[in-house]
């Protein structure tokens, strides 16, 4: 391997953890308001198949990444109805929202499988992108992936920095303090969540209008459930969830890259991952003691009702 | 049923297949991917419009997309049959195993798998002869490269496609001695997102010409990003890579589909394993890229005349495998039914087949 190749592998491997940065900053908001929405999945497929639509409709880009983003939100609206205010089972409600998401995504995509569209141009940033090495990897890639760069940047400073950050943790550690001292509790998550659905559907559309501009039924291949066991593998740090994609990226392309080399390792392995992954997830929020040593946000999944305090 | 028949061969006496236009032939296809995929399912579907097109109302079709291969498709397969459809198409390797096994239940439906080896009373196979294809690929990929690698995007590790990489890298090796060849497989028939990766990982590694064993025109919308060329897979892929794009290699099924209902309708049907190519027209090559050089155009046209003719057999001893076995005689050409076994990788691919 020499440096050339090195670079084009760290290069791909930041592309390909993209979508999985967006839906990962967007979980763990919504996680840090004490809410665990499992439709990631369906959100994202959501989001694909409505922003090609917008785009190829109206050919512009932009248009395609808003209408994504919306969907998102909306999609993530439904599950917030449902776990907020009627105090549904929020495992099952995320379960059922994915489900949804995928077949109805599948339903209204059906006519345009196949179509493609001109995607994003990759913009080098000018100065940056001419120093050596880093410069190719990191500002070289197209608009969605600085986007990233710079959603990551303003979701570390708000969470740690500002009065917004505190209220959201205040939230998702403990509800009923946070309401004594007149936090608006559900109206605190409501946004986390929706803010959760925008940019799963921002992940939806980096897939199809940025990374296979095309639309195909499925197309987001598990990506969501990766982006779960991500929060947890950053132990709810937003600034450890930028690594953790770019490290998840370069897992599921290394694979090719080693074939190619003439290594030989079963990606069937690979593929199981992001269900082993959702499976540790599922046992850590069920056990208390894990939840202190990972700094899991202590209400994580508890359903809050302000009517019942006592 | 008796009197069907009787009434059936009243007609003919009456005069010819008039009375067959009252009893539609059924016929199910059942596909792998979408029909949107732009490649394999995609011409399969141009086959049964084109059986619907020269049969008009004696005919009567349905199809099912998306089928995976395992337990499902053996569901969507019985539902076909269950149907009342006389004859089904099933379209992927991975339906052998549901096809052969619906086919005990239903023994007076008629089936037809493509690119599979297991027959029986009622089930007939049929198979591209896709290496023909490759070996143009080869030598338009072999002249072509400049880095003296070309990539190929492997789907899963089966027969067909470790005929079509040894066809492939003998025809490359056969023009440019220096040639390497990168394999990468990437454990489906269709998954864009997965074809784009592979794609990419290959170029990185200094490959300049791609050529897919996968259905979807991701590869070539990844060579053209980067100024690369790749060649198109089942169907005419030209549309998405106007520079990249050298040529495809056609899959065109209706000829085969329309004999097969003849057949079928004239109870003369028997099961067979077919395998069609250049000299039938079932495989073609389509859309030669106008930019490419003089010579390599002259070459591939050249070397699909001699393929077409039965001049140039491309499994024609003496051939060593890679582990220095002669595993093809010297002056033998391969039978069909040694096509169908080839397991072994030929000489100067550096690889090994995954199991």
């Amino acid at each position: 391997m020499d440096a050339d190749l090195i670079v084009q592998i760290l290069f791909a491997a930041i592309k390909t953890g993209t979508p999985l940065l967006f839906i990962a900053l967007g979980e763990v908001i919504c996680e840090k308001s004490g809410v665990l929405n499992l439709g990631q999945e369906g959100m994202m497929l959501m989001g694909a198949v409505v922003g090609f639509l917008a785009a190829y409709g109206s050919g512009n880009m932009g248009f395609g990444i808003l209408a994504a983003m919306a969907m998102g939100s909306i999609m993530s609206l439904i599950f917030a109805v449902l776990v907020l205010h009627i105090g549904a089972n929020q495992v099952a409600t995320g379960l059922a929202l994915t489900i949804f998401g995928t077949g109805l995504s599948a339903f209204i995509g059906a006519d345009f499988v196949g179509q493609t569209i001109q995607g994003f141009q990759p913009i080098a940033i000018p100065l940056l992108s001419d120093i050596p090495y880093v410069g190719r990897i990191l500002f070289s890639h197209d608009i969605l992936v600085y986007f990233s760069f710079f959603m990551t940047a303003l979701l570390v400073y708000v969470v740690n920095k500002t009065r917004i950050g505190l209220t959201l943790k205040a939230v998702g550690e403990n509800p009923h303090a946070a309401n004594a001292i007149g936090i608006k509790v559900l109206r605190v998550r409501y946004l986390s969540v929706m803010f959760g659905g925008a940019m799963a559907g921002t992940a939806g559309a980096y897939m199809s209008l940025v990374y296979t501009p095309m639309w195909v039924e499925g197309m987001t291949a598990g990506r969501g459930w990766i982006a779960l066991a991500l929060v947890v593998f950053a132990s709810w740090r937003v600034g450890r969830i930028m690594l953790g994609a770019y490290l998840f990226g370069l897992a599921s392309i290394m694979h090719l890259v080693l074939q190619g080399l003439g290594w030989s390792i079963s990606p069937n392995l690979l593929a199981m991952l992001p269900y082993v992954a959702t499976v540790l997830v599922m046992v850590i929020i069920g056990a208390d003691h894990f939840k202190e040593k990972l700094l899991a946000p202590r209400s994580l999944g508890k359903p809050f009702n302000p009517r019942n305090m006592a | 049923m008796k009197f069907k028949s009787l009434l059936v061969g009243l007609g003919l006496l009456a005069g010819a297949s008039a009375a067959l236009a009252e009893d539609p032939l059924k016929v199910g296809f059942v596909y792998v991917g979408p029909v949107g995929d732009l490649g394999w399912s995609y011409e399969h579907d141009l086959g049964r419009k084109g059986l619907e097109e020269f049969f008009g109302d004696k005919v009567e079709t349905t199809f099912v997309e998306n089928v995976p291969e395992g337990a499902d498709a053996e569901r969507v397969i019985t539902q076909l049959a269950k149907a009342g459809n006389d004859l089904i198409f099933t379209t992927s390797f991975g339906f052998m195993n549901p096809t052969i096994k619906v086919a005990k239940r239903f023994p007076n439906v008629t089936f037809e798998h493509a690119t599979g080896y297991k027959r029986s009373k009622n089930v007939g196979t049929y198979v591209l002869r896709t290496y023909e294809g490759r070996y143009v690929s080869g030598t338009a990929a072999g002249m072509m490269t400049k880095t003296d690698t070309i990539g190929y995007i492997g789907s899963f590790p089966i027969p067909e496609v470790i005929r079509d990489i040894n066809s492939t890298f003998m025809a490359a090796k056969s023009v440019n001695p220096n040639v390497k060849m990168k394999i990468v497989w990437v454990n489906s028939w269709y998954d864009p997102g997965k074809e784009t990766d592979a794609a990419n990982a290959l170029m990185d590694q200094g490959v300049d010409v791609l050529i897919q064993h996968t259905d979807s025109p991701a590869p070539l919308i990844a060579a053209e990003k980067r100024g690369l060329r790749a060649i198109g897979q089942a169907s005419d892929m030209s549309q998405f890579a106007p520079e990249a794009h050298m040529f495809s290699v056609r899959d065109n099924w209706s000829p085969y589909y329309i004999n097969i209902a003849k057949a079928v309708m004239e109870k003369t049907w028997a099961p067979k394993d077919y395998w069609g190519g250049f000299s039938d027209e079932i495989l073609t090559i389509e859309s030669i890229n106008p930019n490419l050089p003089e010579a390599v155009k002259a070459k591939i046209n050249s070397t699909f005349a001699a393929i077409k003719s039965g001049e140039l057999k491309p499994f024609t001893g003496p051939i060593k495998d890679n582990k220095g076995n002669l595993v093809v005689a010297a002056g033998h050409s391969l039978t069909d039914v040694e096509l169908a076994q080839v397991n072994w990788y030929v000489e100067g691919i550096t690889d090994e087949i995954p199991h």
